[in-house]
């Protein structure tokens, strides 16, 4: 029987709940009551190492040693092993974290905390790094703030790749009579196969929270809205704690730091309404309004929330930020390549063996990411289409693998990274299906605002449908392709003119799926 | 900025989006084409300023800009894409590419879309000959629609037909969203809403409903934003679309609202709002675009009729018949009692130079100056108080000026019932953020309205006014908020300092009035301060202004508000009557008051009097003549035993009705002239049938100032205009008159009246409408007055002593009325209950307090009788709490109800106008009619016999008796 404290880090995130981390922390404590062992359960953040999940780490002098993915089942052994000694013998032992290939190869600017930390504590925080950007940002005009995120290249995360700096520079520039301006943050991450904001989120909430607060002191903005998808509970609830101790604290408020600057943070949940991750949507949204696209200009930049200059950013755009401020604007340019600098934090998912989060520089090949980290498919058949960048973008053949994760290497083969997540499929995959889901996944989500979105999804599916049933299928193969440009050029905003795009890479690179009647479609071996 | 008449906007064409004002202009370059535009114009509107017309759905503009239907794409040189050109400003040196192949090949496919899931039914579509999408698709040269038609679409969307007036047919929607824009953005109303999202994206009247129970108030916005026959008039439904179509004027409320009548031959099919309407631009509330019908209601009255007596059958005669009747009875009176015994009224209702010419007959053919009109129960202390502060009897701005506005008093006024186009822009003013005040006993709809906050919802007690707006006037001078520089060069010293020295007495302070207001001194004191620290602030008002014993006070309470705090004399400010009827401002401006000749000129006033004489070619009466209660009074006196009524119901609309009744049965000739048989019909003895506005040419005069053309569509139903008559009644008298159409009239009124010197109606042609003064100094007319000084040299402010009315809770009547306007009905209800309006209001009931209600065990629909000192009537009880403790509200909308059975003879202590807004009453629950409605209802059924007789028709009752 020891009377040492042992520490033991239980994730709190969304995955490893998923995955029974609740349960797991319970009967972990009550395993360890039951052998008299002295035992401190930290619920931290996830590591993003999905596939370990629930990911038991046990804090040992050399380190933090790591088990997973623990069940019920492996308790017992577990302890006997010597859980709470760091032994290494156990078969679910991962050995030291740091030293898990997955995580030790990874560039972790972003999501240097993620895991380590309780995401709520500031102590926590603090003593990795945390809330120094800010303190800098204190200490700089808005102009000098502005000009660091120009001279990081740091380019918004959400998918547009719109350089941060100068939409800030226009916000800071903005004249408004009402003197009022707006950070507002788009955490409606609904993108399939993307998870980083989530991440952000519920491992690392200050991150965030300080990167906002940079912002609305760039360009003169007293508060700023937290726009989060109702999917997320998890990470509602972190935020709102972090929030209050944050502001408890001094980090908000009236007053940050006694600064006599303010900057005031509120987290506005959405309504599981996919459109309303596109940012004039999600502003809508926030003032109250149905989900609809606005049309630009005006930019919200110059006229966004209530008729105010508003900076949109994702959550991974604004989490940048205090590295940014931190270390300097260069510091984080030192990361990618050509205009893509930085890191990317990389989602794997889909049909894959190790799902995760990757975050590297930008110019890591695609292939390295699903070969090297994921380690192919989970069902262990060949991959055949790979999805990058959410629903409305390309799938691509293996033939693109090697295009380096850069966005004008992307642009280049008709494909773009997006929000940076993987979906992959195996061979059994039947793309004119992939096809019809995209129109499908368009008529779900579409706001219904412009016609070709509108209108051309349903259509889009039926088309699809003829198709793969083999009615007139040149004549409908033509109408697609026409139906496919009608939706790029006419559409509204990128719903509609992006959902062709999929459509378009599988009829590319796939025809053979478009070419036979459904049933014996696909290359079903 | 001052908006003026631009002669180059077509009124009838549509440029997509709305026009945008601005220094700055820029150059672009559409096909080819260079273009100079107002920065912030869109590409769109800078193409279709230039007659280059890029097809589009979803863009009209009288809308912002929406960019939902992609149609209107082009190319920029420079620019990715197709952007679309509804929603991307015009830039300088921008290369705009507006037809190609390309662009070709995009609209045409988003057409074959649309259609792909709309019915094909264009030939027997009420669209068909006025349909956009139609248009479009023949623009874009759709031949095929690849997709068939077999796909998921709405075909089969039921139908709403709730609505009297438009039906709502789904399965023609586009869901272009056009109908809830407006709904939004003009109206103000916001009933309507997209349901659904992507391809289930419909149009839904308020949660789901139909229209007619949700939120809709029926303006027609929505209807006419339709580019489809989705929501679409029921009458060209029913009989196709118009032919033809004349710009004319409302007759309904003081806004003015022009519209189009669209015809077919002589039948009105619809109205719809003109643009070029420099009051309304295209907008339009329920009363103007739809409750039309009542002009040819069965119930017209289409040929003369006397008789001898008023328990004998009326007899049909021709028009010389029934005008040498009345000629002689008038005579005969005259000789018998006197050259005074007799006199008229002129209608707030008829054209400017209808009323002139009745004045003109009364002073000039009568010899006396017994001439009055509505305005004496609605406006007169407004022209009173206006005249003495400002030196002149008129409202100071445009209505456009409220889009300048920054604070916004709106005092005894109802705009959304009442002045359901200007509330709206009113509303729109709000939306963009300008503070709201309301001073009103009720709750009306403005205090809690989509998107508008109201800064401060005063809840006076009815009878405080003069308290309050000296409360209000404390606080500015107590509190150093008056604006200095205009009270020094603008003011009249003394005045000022006379009423600086009352304002600033301690009894004035909102803590001290408190009591008597009923208004919290604290919020009072934030009004204030909000209205005087307003860069513009604007007061609107209305009846619940006017219609008290202190009215005038009250008016001269509000523009020395205005004076004090410089809000005068430039866009965004001013005083500003809301007027009830159509005409109320060119009833007043026509001489229409005993005491003065058109222009406001006082009959005592020899020079004056003597360019009339000149004119007229007769010597005039330098005494002034009877106010209206003044001939009730006379006539029971046996001292006037005759009387012309043109277009005005007295019996209903004044006050105290036993009174009045009693009264009209004194006289011994009483001749109406109107379109229908209403209540003063039926104590008359000659009934001269009148024309609606549909069939006469003339000009109304609106609340601000502006004077607007009337134009006949439809020829009279009996055969003369107004004018026609009273002229062929004057000749009858032997006084000749010779006019062969109103423009000479209103030749006669510029020569005689010097705020009209410029006024023709070529002139009005030309400029589309004109806001008196319009003379030599301003030849296109005053938008704005006073822009550097008044007509009396300097603002005059008057001491206004708050003096309690008479009238006041009692034991006996421990209840206070107040009466008012819903926004279905006008006025005496004549003709709105003669149309479909009636499903909105087909009684009036009386509005009372929970607790009220509480305390008497009266629920809702429970018969109440209302009794004061002057009578008792019996109306259903509508428990609300829009109403404060104490307070009961009804309208008058209905002769049967009685309202005016209850009001009592008090009034303004200057002009008579009166104190409708105030009556001590008790309610109690009561099972059956009031004596006084037993009595109207045998009456009514003996007058309608009467009628019967001389048609020799049984036909269904005339709805005036319901």
């Amino acid at each position: 029987m020891s009377t040492a404290v042992t520490r033991l880090f239980i994730p709190r995130d969304t995955t490893a709940l998923a995955m029974g981390a609740d349960r797991l922390a319970r009967e972990i404590a009550a395993e360890a009551d039951k052998r008299g062992e002295t035992v401190e359960i930290i619920r931290n953040g996830s590591r993003g190492m999905f596939w370990l999940e629930p990911l038991i780490e046990v804090e040992t002098p050399a380190g933090r040693i790591a088990y997973g993915p623990v069940d019920s089942q492996a308790i017992d052994s577990l302890f006997d092993q010597g859980l709470l000694q760091g032994e290494t013998s156990h078969p679910l032992c991962q050995g030291l974290t740091e030293a898990i290939p997955y995580l030790q190869k990874q560039q972790r600017l972003t999501f240097a905390r993620a895991g380590i930390t309780d995401p709520v504590s500031l102590d926590d925080y603090q003593q990795l790094d945390g809330f120094n950007g800010l303190k800098k940002a204190l200490q700089m005009d808005g102009q000098a703030i502005v000009d660091e995120v120009k001279a990081s290249g740091l380019r918004g995360r959400g998918g547009a790749a719109f350089p941060t700096g100068i939409k800030w520079q226009t916000v800071l520039d903005a004249v408004s009579p009402k003197q009022q301006k707006y950070i507002v943050c788009n955490a409606d991450e609904g993108d399939s196969g993307t998870f980083a904001d989530r991440m952000v989120m519920e491992a690392d909430p200050y991150m965030l929270i300080e990167g906002m607060t940079i912002a609305g002191l760039a360009v003169g903005a007293d508060q700023g809205y937290i726009y989060l998808r109702s999917e997320y509970p998890v990470a509602h609830q972190i935020l709102n704690e972090a929030i209050d101790k944050a502001e408890a604290a001094g980090f908000l408020g009236d007053n940050i730091l006694d600064s006599g600057k303010a900057f005031h943070l509120e987290v506005r949940l959405g309504a599981k309404a996919y459109i309303c991750g596109e940012e004039t949507s999600l502003l809508e949204s926030l003032e109250g309004k149905r989900g609809m696209v606005r049309a630009k200009p005006p930019l919200p930049a110059i006229v966004g929330l209530f008729g105010q200059p508003t900076i949109v950013n994702n959550v991974l755009s604004l989490a940048a930020v205090p590295y940014i401020l931190s270390k300097g604007g260069q510091a984080y340019a030192d990361y990618g390549m050509g205009r893509s600098l930085g890191t990317l934090p990389f989602q794997l998912a889909g049909n894959i063996k190790r799902g995760g989060l990757i975050e590297l520089a930008f110019g890591v090949t695609l292939r390295e990411l699903l070969e090297e980290y994921g380690g192919g498919t989970f069902t262990g058949r060949p991959m055949r289409a790979v999805q990058v960048g959410g629903p409305l973008c390309a799938y691509l053949p293996e033939s693109q693998w090697d295009t380096p994760m850069d966005y004008e290497s992307f642009q280049a083969v008709g494909a773009a990274l997006g929000h940076g997540g993987i979906v992959v499929f195996d061979d059994t995959v039947d793309m004119s299906a992939q096809a019809r889901f995209s129109m499908e996944f368009c008529v779900a989500e579409s706001c219904g605002k412009c016609t070709p979105c509108r209108i051309g999804s349903t259509r889009g599916v039926e088309v699809i449908d003829r198709i793969r049933n083999d009615e007139d299928r040149e004549a409908n193969m033509e109408l697609l392709e026409d139906l496919c440009e009608t939706m790029i050029y006419g559409s509204l905003c990128a719903m509609g003119g992006m959902t062709p795009f999929p459509v378009q890479s599988a009829v590319k690179h796939f025809p053979e799926d478009f070419n036979q009647p459904a049933q014996t479609n696909g290359a079903q071996s | 900025m001052i908006q003026i008449f631009d002669p180059k906007v077509d009124y009838n064409k549509d440029y997509g989006t709305p026009a945008h004002v601005s220094e700055n202009l820029i150059t672009l370059e559409i096909d080819g084409k260079s273009i100079t535009v107002a920065e912030g114009t869109s590409v769109m509107r800078a193409a279709a300023e230039a007659d280059i017309n890029i097809p589009k759905l979803c863009a009209t503009d009288n809308l912002e800009a929406f960019g939902s239907c992609r149609i209107c794409a082009v190319e920029i040189e420079g620019r990715r894409g197709t952007p679309a050109s509804c929603t991307t400003p015009a830039e300088a040196g921008m290369k705009v590419t507006t037809q190609n192949k390309r662009l070709g090949k995009l609209r045409r496919n988003i057409m074959e879309l649309y259609i792909s899931d709309h019915p094909l039914d264009c030939l027997t579509c009420p669209a068909n000959g006025n349909c956009e999408l139609q248009d479009v698709a023949g623009e874009v040269g759709l031949r095929e629609v690849r997709y068939g038609f077999s796909g998921e679409n709405h075909l089969q969307a039921e139908k709403d037909h709730s609505n009297p007036y438009f039906s709502f047919d789904p399965s023609k929607c586009i869901v272009c969203s056009r109908c809830v824009r407006a709904c939004g953005e003009v109206q103000g109303t916001f009933a309507l809403t997209i349901d659904g999202r992507g391809f289930d994206s419909k149009v839904s009247p308020g949660q789901n409903q139909d229209f007619l129970d949700s939120e809709c108030v029926s303006c027609g916005a929505c209807v006419q934003a339709c580019p489809t026959s989705t929501l679409m008039e029921k009458s060209v439904i029913e009989v196709g679309q118009p032919e033809h179509s004349v710009v004319t004027t409302c007759a309904y409320c003081g806004v003015g609202c022009q519209f189009k009548a669209e015809m077919k031959g002589a039948e009105v099919i619809r109205m719809v709002p003109y643009k070029g309407g420099q009051a309304n631009h295209g907008h339009s509330c329920v009363k103007g675009r739809f409750a039309f019908g009542y002009a040819t209601h069965e119930d017209r009255i289409t040929k003369p009729m006397i008789r001898d007596s008023i328990d004998e059958p009326w007899q049909e005669v021709s028009w010389d018949e029934a005008l040498n009747f009345a000629a002689t009875k008038l005579r005969g009176i005259q000789e018998k009692y006197g050259r005074d015994s007799i006199g008229g009224i002129t209608s707030s209702r008829c054209t400017n130079e209808e009323t002139y010419l009745v004045q003109k007959l009364i002073r000039a053919a009568f010899g006396n100056n017994n001439t009055d009109t509505c305005a004496r129960v609605c406006h007169s202390p407004t022209g009173y108080g206006l005249k003495a502060t400002l030196g002149e009897s008129a409202g100071t701005q445009t209505f456009d000026s409220v889009m300048h506005a920054d604070a916004i008093m709106v005092i005894g006024a109802n705009p959304t019932d009442a002045h359901p186009v200007f509330g709206s822009l009113l509303k729109k003013r709000l939306r963009q953020g300008a503070k709201l005040i309301v001073a009103d006993p009720r709750r009306i709809d403005l205090v809690k309205t989509p998107h508008v906050e109201t800064h401060h919802h005063l809840t006076l007690r009815p009878g405080s006014n003069v308290a309050f707006v000296n409360a209000m006037a404390h606080v500015i001078m107590s509190e150093g908020l008056e604006d200095h520089d205009f009270i020094a060069k603008r003011c009249q010293t003394e005045a000022f300092n006379a009423w600086r020295h009352f304002i600033t007495e301690e009894r004035h302070s909102p803590e001290n009035t408190e009591a008597i207001t009923g208004i919290p001194a604290a919020e009072l004191r934030s009004a204030a301060r909000i209205y005087a620290n307003a860069k513009n602030a604007a007061i609107y008002y209305g009846l619940g202004v006017t219609e008290h014993s202190q009215g005038s006070s009250m008016v001269m309470g509000i523009a020395n508000l205005a004076l004090a705090t410089g809000n005068i004399g430039r866009e965004g400010v001013g005083v500003n009557p809301l007027r009830g009827q159509n005409n109320v401002q060119g009833s007043c401006d026509m001489g229409s008051f005993p005491h003065e000749l058109p222009g406001y000129q006082h009959v005592s006033d020899d020079a004056v009097r003597a360019r009339f004489e000149a004119v007229w070619g007769v010597k005039l009466d330098n005494e002034p003549g009877l106010r209206i209660p003044n001939m009730f009074d006379a006539a029971m006196d046996g001292t006037y035993k005759g009387m012309y009524c043109q277009g005005e119901d007295i019996a209903q609309s004044d006050p105290n009705t036993n009174h009045v009744h009693a009264a009209m049965r004194a006289l011994e000739c009483l001749i109406v002239q109107d379109i229908f048989l209403n209540e003063t019909a039926k104590f008359a003895h000659v009934f001269l049938p009148g024309s609606s506005f549909l069939e006469k040419d003339g000009t109304f005069t609106n609340a601000e100032r502006r004077i607007n053309r009337v134009r006949k569509v439809m020829p009279p139903l009996a055969g003369k205009q107004d004018w026609e008559v009273t002229q062929a009644l004057s000749n009858a008298l032997g006084y000749p008159m010779n006019y062969n159409h109103p423009s000479e009239i209103m030749d006669e009124i510029a020569l005689l009246t010097p705020t009209f010197s410029n006024v023709s109606y070529e002139k009005l042609e030309e400029m589309g409408s004109l806001q008196w003064p319009c003379n030599d100094d301003t030849p296109n007319g005053t938008p704005i007055m006073h822009l550097d000084s008044f007509p009396i040299g300097k603002g005059h402010f008057s001491i206004t002593e708050y003096v309690a009315t008479e009238e006041r809770s009692t034991r006996k009547y421990p209840l206070l009325l107040t009466t008012g306007r819903t926004l279905s009905q006008y006025n005496v209800g004549a003709q709105t209950r003669r149309t479909e309006n009636q499903v909105w209001h087909d009684d009036d009931v009386l509005e009372l307090h929970p607790q009220d209600a509480e305390d008497r065990g009266i629920k809702d629909n429970d018969w109440v009788g209302i009794t004061s000192r002057s009578g008792e009537t019996v109306m259903l009880a509508k428990v609300s709490d829009r109403m404060q403790p104490g307070v009961v509200y009804t309208t008058f909308h209905h002769p049967h109800s009685g309202a005016n059975v209850v009001t009592t003879d008090n009034s303004d202590w200057a002009t008579n106008c009166p104190e409708y807004k105030v009556t001590a009453i008790q309610v109690i629950k009561v099972n059956e009619p009031s004596e006084w409605q037993q009595r109207y209802h045998e009456f009514h059924q003996e007058q309608i016999g009467h009628l019967h007789s001389a048609r020799g028709d049984k036909r269904s009752e005339p709805v005036a008796g319901k």
